[in-house]
């Protein structure tokens, strides 16, 4: 019986080709765009979660800036309202102010810290720009950016070394000058396999050169969302070096910005990053100007993932609307065939079909032509978000959920919207029908 | 089995412009009868085949059908009523469109819950019956008028039921092609002996019925047995 009504249904949407094609577009789009939103929402958030991952998700970075004006007044009012000229205000209303080697974090705070959260705390990286230069030999060059990093820091990366070992204690305490280099450089720098390690290079500063030992290779990876606008050979590679040697003469000792490593699972991480927030605040809290920003990867992922979330959600709601109006086409159609198939809807009565017979036979039709209309649409959509997802470089990622529930969903609206019209025709009165011109 | 009493059919009941289109109709009708229905058009004739056929409802009196009161049925008693006890073939044939001339014949026998096998040995028979075997998978609108009529006869048949309503079968088609189904329903009542209510304008058709009665504004103003009838059967057989 319900199999005889679908290939009654089916006959009759035959019949009427071009009409039921027509009709089937409005779902058509709507599905298309529902699908393929979801499958390129889903290559973007498994791209920019795999992008950001290989920062390191467990890394908390810890910075210090300088406080607002207002939080500055608001916090302390009579101070910042009544109190005498200071040095500190005045260089608190200029932008160009720099912190003093007080305001930033030492390495005993690092080391309270440490004994603060022994549970939490894996390591705890310090790195220190120094620039940009040129490691030469001969006709021979690579450039690097010149590091200074502490042995934690290999942990809050996930560098991979290839040869040797990542710089240690010792060579931080002994302010030794070694380094860690890229195998791209060593390529560069020992084009015919010479083994790079204990080998010498010569680091040409803008004014300066010094002499590092390698004792550390890592392989040099790039990041999908880099892109690259210098040529091959002249790409910039990191070049480690102990963080202590790095410092040795500069006026700043302490550290404007550390990363701090936390264990554990990614909500436990987002705690741990309040928690940090709050142990610093308490840490500055009589420092006028300056003050710790607690940050991690964790908390921004997920805030973007907000803001992706969010965004799949309001284009899936215009895609559901355009299935509504898909919906609606159907209704429509649905009508002017229930009017057109008067008398044959009086034919059938008089042959004895029953009112549930003709809804039936309706609502069969609406929910074929939405169903087929889905069935196109869940074709489509996964093809745009394919190609879409290759183009951003995404896995693609085809949810049998979301398609099973598409086709459903899109049956479910001919059901819908076909059952007024199907309904209407279940009514009709024999012999009005009959009589129908 | 027809037992029609004081029937009468109103339409714009209480309305200013209320219509009384039959007016105490009384009538009774054998089993096995093939009865003619002539009259004026517009004196009522179709109106009174809607509701012996189960179509409508007269606004008051009394129609019994094979025992059972028709007028106090519900919409669902009166469609099995229609599958199961009656045949109706139209004037304008009312096959249904697109759909093949066995789709169309088995369309009773499928509201009746018929399986599919069975539906179809029976729609062959029947088409075969009316000389239509070498048409069965033909859309209707690839077929003649007469041969319409004849499909439409086939369907009419397909549930074995107890009265065939024929209204005006004969009134689209040229006389040559209305002799040659008027044919078929001889056949059918005589070999068959079905209950045939034929309504027809034409006088020839009527006399070669058993009983012809004659309706008029609303009533009946005759009603004659026909025994001329039996020998020109009789001749034809
Ligand atoms: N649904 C209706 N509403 C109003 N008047 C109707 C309706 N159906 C039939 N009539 C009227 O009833 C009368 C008889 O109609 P009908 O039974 O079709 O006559 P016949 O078949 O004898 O030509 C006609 O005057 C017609 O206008
Ligand atoms: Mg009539």
């Amino acid at each position: 019986m319900i199999w005889e009504n679908v290939l009654l249904a089916i006959a009759s949407l035959r019949a009427n080709k071009m009409r039921a094609l027509l009709t089937m577009l409005g779902i058509i789009i709507g599905i298309t765009s529902v699908i393929a939103i979801v499958t390129i929402g889903n290559a973007m958030t498994a791209s920019v979660n795999s992008n950001l991952s290989s920062f390191g998700t467990n890394n908390i970075t810890v910075f210090i800036r300088e406080k607002t004006q207002r939080s500055f007044g608001g916090g302390i009012p009579f101070l910042g309202g009544g109190g005498p000229p200071q040095g500190g205000q005045i260089r608190g209303s200029g932008n160009s102010s720099r912190p003093e080697d007080s305001d930033l974090i030492s390495l005993s705070m690092i080391n309270k810290l440490k004994e603060e959260f022994p549970n939490n705390i894996t390591g705890v990286a310090l790195t220190n720009s120094v620039g940009s230069a040129t490691v030469k030999d001969g006709e021979k060059y690579a450039n690097v950016s010149i590091s200074g990093t502490n042995p934690d820091y290999l942990l809050s990366s996930n560098m991979n070394i290839l040869q040797g070992r990542y710089l240690n204690q010792n060579d931080m305490n002994n302010y030794r000058n070694v380094a860690v280099v890229s195998d791209r450089l060593v390529k560069s720098i020992f084009p015919n396999g010479a083994d790079p390690i204990s080998q010498q290079i010569k680091v040409y500063k803008t004014n300066t050169i010094e002499i590092y030992t390698i004792v550390g290779v890592y392989k040099y990876e790039t990041s999908s969302m880099q892109v690259s606008t210098v040529s091959e050979e002249d790409v910039s590679t990191n070049l480690y070096i102990p963080v202590t040697t790095s410092k040795l003469g500069a006026s700043q000792q302490n550290y404007s910005s550390i990363t701090v490593v936390a264990k554990g699972d990614s909500s436990s991480i987002i705690n741990f990053t309040t928690q940090l927030q709050t142990y610093f605040d308490e840490v500055y809290k009589n420092n006028k100007l300056w003050g710790p920003r607690v940050n991690s990867l964790e908390t921004q992922l997920s805030s973007i993932m907000d803001v992706l979330n969010s965004i799949k959600l309001a284009i899936a709601f215009i895609a559901g609307i355009s299935l509504l109006v898909g919906g609606i086409g159907v209704m429509n159609i649905m009508l002017v065939s229930v009017t057109e198939r008067t008398r044959e809807i009086g034919t059938r009565k008089a042959l004895g079909a029953k009112n549930f017979h003709i809804r039936f036979q309706f609502i069969t039709e609406a929910a074929i032509i939405s169903g087929v209309g889905g069935i196109i649409g869940i074709i489509l959509g996964t093809t745009v978000g394919a190609v879409v997802s290759v183009v951003l470089k995404a896995p693609v990622t085809v949810s049998v959920l979301v398609t099973l529930g598409s086709v459903i969903f899109s049956m479910a609206i001919g059901v819908f919207f076909g059952y007024y019209p199907a309904n209407k025709a279940a009514k009709l009165d024999p012999i009005e029908a009959l009589r129908y011109e | 089995m027809i037992e029609i009493s004081n029937l009468i059919k109103k339409y714009y009941v209480g309305m200013p412009n209320e219509l009384t289109i039959l007016k105490d109709i009384s009538l009774s009708i054998q089993e096995g009868q093939f009865i003619s229905v002539v009259g004026a058009s517009g004196s009522g004739k179709s109106t009174l085949m809607n509701i012996i056929g189960a179509l409508d409802r007269p606004t008051s009196g009394t129609y019994v059908l094979d025992g059972i009161p028709i007028q106090e049925m519900t919409e669902n008693e009166l469609s099995e009523v229609r599958n199961k006890k009656i045949g109706f073939v139209f004037q304008t044939f009312n096959l249904i469109p697109r759909t093949t001339a066995l789709n169309n014949v088995e369309l009773p026998l499928f509201y009746m819950g018929v399986g599919k096998s069975e539906r179809r040995k029976k729609a062959e028979e029947l088409l075969e019956l009316v000389g239509m075997g070498d048409r069965m998978t033909h859309m209707p609108n690839e077929l003649s008028g007469g041969q319409k009529q004849r499909v439409a006869i086939a369907r009419a048949l397909a549930n074995d039921p107890a009265i065939i309503l024929a209204d005006e079968p004969t009134g689209a088609l040229d006389s040559q092609t209305g002799k040659l189904v008027m044919d078929i329903f001889l056949k059918i009542h005589r070999e068959e002996h079905r209950t045939i209510v034929l309504i027809t304008h034409n006088p020839e058709l009527a006399e070669q019925t058993e009983r012809i009665v004659t309706l008029s504004d609303g009533r009946i103003i005759g009603d004659r047995l026909n025994h001329s009838q039996k020998t020109e059967v009789g001749v034809r057989a």
